[in-house]
């Protein structure tokens, strides 16, 4: 193709972007868009994957049979959005075991926010209520993306993570309700996780370097610091009903901009994780890389057998 | 309270509780995401029988306790699981073998069990039924697949299947409330599921080209309480909340 062409091809492509068309797998696409889908893509389905360790922790100690449940129906779905983001992914043409390679080679990133330890039961309920409340944040402009297969993996997605984060409000309530020892294991894990789910939304605008492009795309519809605000005047009130206190001393309603102003972000803890040095980065990534490496002589024997099984059959044609 | 029906229902419930709760283990550790999806269902599906029978259970013994305080709240001597199903994760060879050896028993208890008189437990029965036929189709495929696969699958799985063979004649053992229960109509004979039992699993085996074991040497004591040294840990993981923080509610 000729330089000319292929600028014809960009410009109807961005046209039918901007004409809110959704773009399909074997629809032509500017190579920038494929790398850059298959890295927010692969980012997110690793974030499902790993995110299920931290609750997955407490799936044996967790202090009913019926909060049990639950969470073991919650990291299950976890693992669904996974397997379907990677499934969208695939259609950009990498492979499941691609991505894995570059997760576990620390090549590609996952979401910072498990990275931390949840060390009370009471983090069950944090995490739904403010990392899901996050979480929903950020992906329901996702919806309306531009590339079809995401859009419609993130509408399935976001119907269950808000199921999550009332889940996880309710497990806040009935602490906050219960005894003084629970209300103290609330407000402990409401100290631990609020500044890091702040970070969740991503960097300050004045650092974010993909921004400008993801928009255009329809990637991003909303700046990280506009979905941070957001964040916190929806969150503020619901701390208020639980009867706990955001642990931020700056945390003050502006009644000009009818919005909260808010404290100064720790963002060299930010890049510390990000980077790999957080508290349980190490951790996670080992209990990942240990779940593929003991699992391979599983996967071997799956497919050796369904060889097998194919050979029989043919021959038995013959 | 009709003690024998209480120990009954334990002596079915626990089983499940404690397979759940070893399954529940490898949520998020799987070998690929479809079989972390699989083994978290089946452990779903069998927390939720126990809770039903735990609440009738409950109902029975009228003195307040609820399916938690069942579950979580007794001594190791009170859980009356069979020995199998507390036996760890090894590695997926175990954990399939272990799901195997039980499923096809508890599909057959299962498909007996519907036809108790006690309307609760034949109810109970019938919706569990379904799920475990599917636990069964998993667990048997993945018996043949590991057995017919590679060279190092065959070697680990017939590995496990040798290791756990040991705890399977337990499962047609008889305590004195199963007995009065099969009289009274209510429960089932374990000791006639037994040659149907060896027949469907020998044949699964033969199947996967894995050889029988014939050792006849076996274990038994779970079902009197009386348990293997992995259960008191088991017990400390589902435990820690309800004796950490006593008489709150989550």
């Amino acid at each position: 193709m000729s330089e000319e062409q292929i600028k014809n091809l960009e410009a109807q492509f961005e046209a039918r972007i901007a004409r809110d068309e959704k773009i399909e797998p074997k629809d032509w696409m500017p190579e920038k868009y494929r790398k850059t889908h298959i890295r927010q893509m692969s980012q997110h389905a690793h974030s499902e994957i790993v995110g299920m360790l931290p609750e997955g922790n407490w799936i044996t100690r967790a202090p009913s049979l019926r909060r049990k449940v639950a969470l073991l129906a919650k990291v299950q779905d976890e693992a669904g959005h996974g397997l379907y983001l990677y499934s969208a992914t695939e259609t950009l043409g990498v492979s499941r075991e691609e991505m894995y390679e570059q997760l576990h080679k620390g090549k590609a990133k996952y979401s910072s926010i498990f990275n931390y330890p949840t060390i009370t039961w009471a983090d069950m309920g944090a995490i739904g209520w403010l990392v899901d409340g996050a979480a929903i944040i950020n992906q329901v402009p996702l919806c309306n993306t531009s590339y079809g297969p995401y859009a419609r993996a993130m509408i399935r997605v976001c119907k269950e993570e808000s199921f999550h984060q009332r889940q996880g409000y309710e497990i806040m309530l009935k602490l906050c309700n219960g005894t003084p020892e629970q209300k103290e294991m609330a407000q402990d894990a409401l100290n631990r996780w609020w500044w890091p789910s702040l970070m969740m939304l991503g960097p300050t605008d004045a650092e974010s370097i993909h921004t400008e492009q993801s928009m255009k795309w329809k990637l991003k519809r909303k700046s990280n610091d506009d979905l941070r605000q957001q964040f916190i005047d929806q969150t503020v009130p619901q701390a208020d009903i639980l009867g706990l206190t955001i642990p931020d001393s700056d945390l003050k309603w502006n009644e000009e901009r009818q919005s909260y102003d808010f404290g100064e972000i720790n963002w060299d803890e930010f890049w510390q994780v990000v980077k790999g040095h957080g508290p349980m980065n190490k951790v996670r990534m080992k209990a990942r890389v240990d779940a593929w490496e003991n699992g391979k002589w599983v996967r071997d024997a799956a497919m050796a057998h369904a060889e097998k099984k194919q050979e029989r059959k043919e021959k038995l044609a013959m | 309270m009709n003690k024998n029906l209480y120990k009954y229902l334990l002596g079915i419930a626990d089983n499940s509780l404690i397979l759940g709760q070893r399954l529940g283990e490898l949520c998020g550790h799987g070998p690929s995401l479809e079989t972390d999806i699989a083994c978290t269902n089946m452990s779903l599906d069998l927390l939720g029988q126990v809770r039903s029978y735990y609440q009738y259970a409950a109902k029975i013994a009228g003195d307040g306790r609820t399916e938690d305080d069942i579950a979580m709240l007794r001594k190791e001597r009170e859980y009356f699981n069979v020995l199998l199903v507390e036996q760890p994760n090894t590695d997926f060879g175990y954990t399939m073998a272990r799901q195997f050896l039980f499923d096809v028993y508890h599909f057959l208890m299962l498909t007996e069990l519907e036809k108790s008189t006690d309307l609760n437990l034949s109810a109970i029965a019938k919706k569990s039924i379904k799920e475990v036929s599917y636990h069964k189709r998993f667990s048997s495929d993945w018996i043949k697949r590991l057995g017919d696969g590679t060279e190092e699958s065959h070697k680990r799985i017939q590995t496990a299947i040798n290791d756990l063979w040991t705890y399977t004649d337990e499962l047609f053992h008889q305590t004195e409330a199963d007995k009065a229960m099969v009289a009274e109509g209510v429960g089932v004979d374990v000791t006639k599921l037994k040659g149907a039992y060896y027949e469907e699993v020998n044949a699964v085996l033969e199947e996967a080209t894995l050889s029988v074991p014939e050792s006849k040497y076996f274990q038994k004591g779970g079902k009197q309480g009386i348990h293997t040294e992995h259960m008191g840990y088991l017990l400390a993981d589902l435990q820690y909340m309800q004796r950490a923080y006593p008489n709150m509610e989550w």
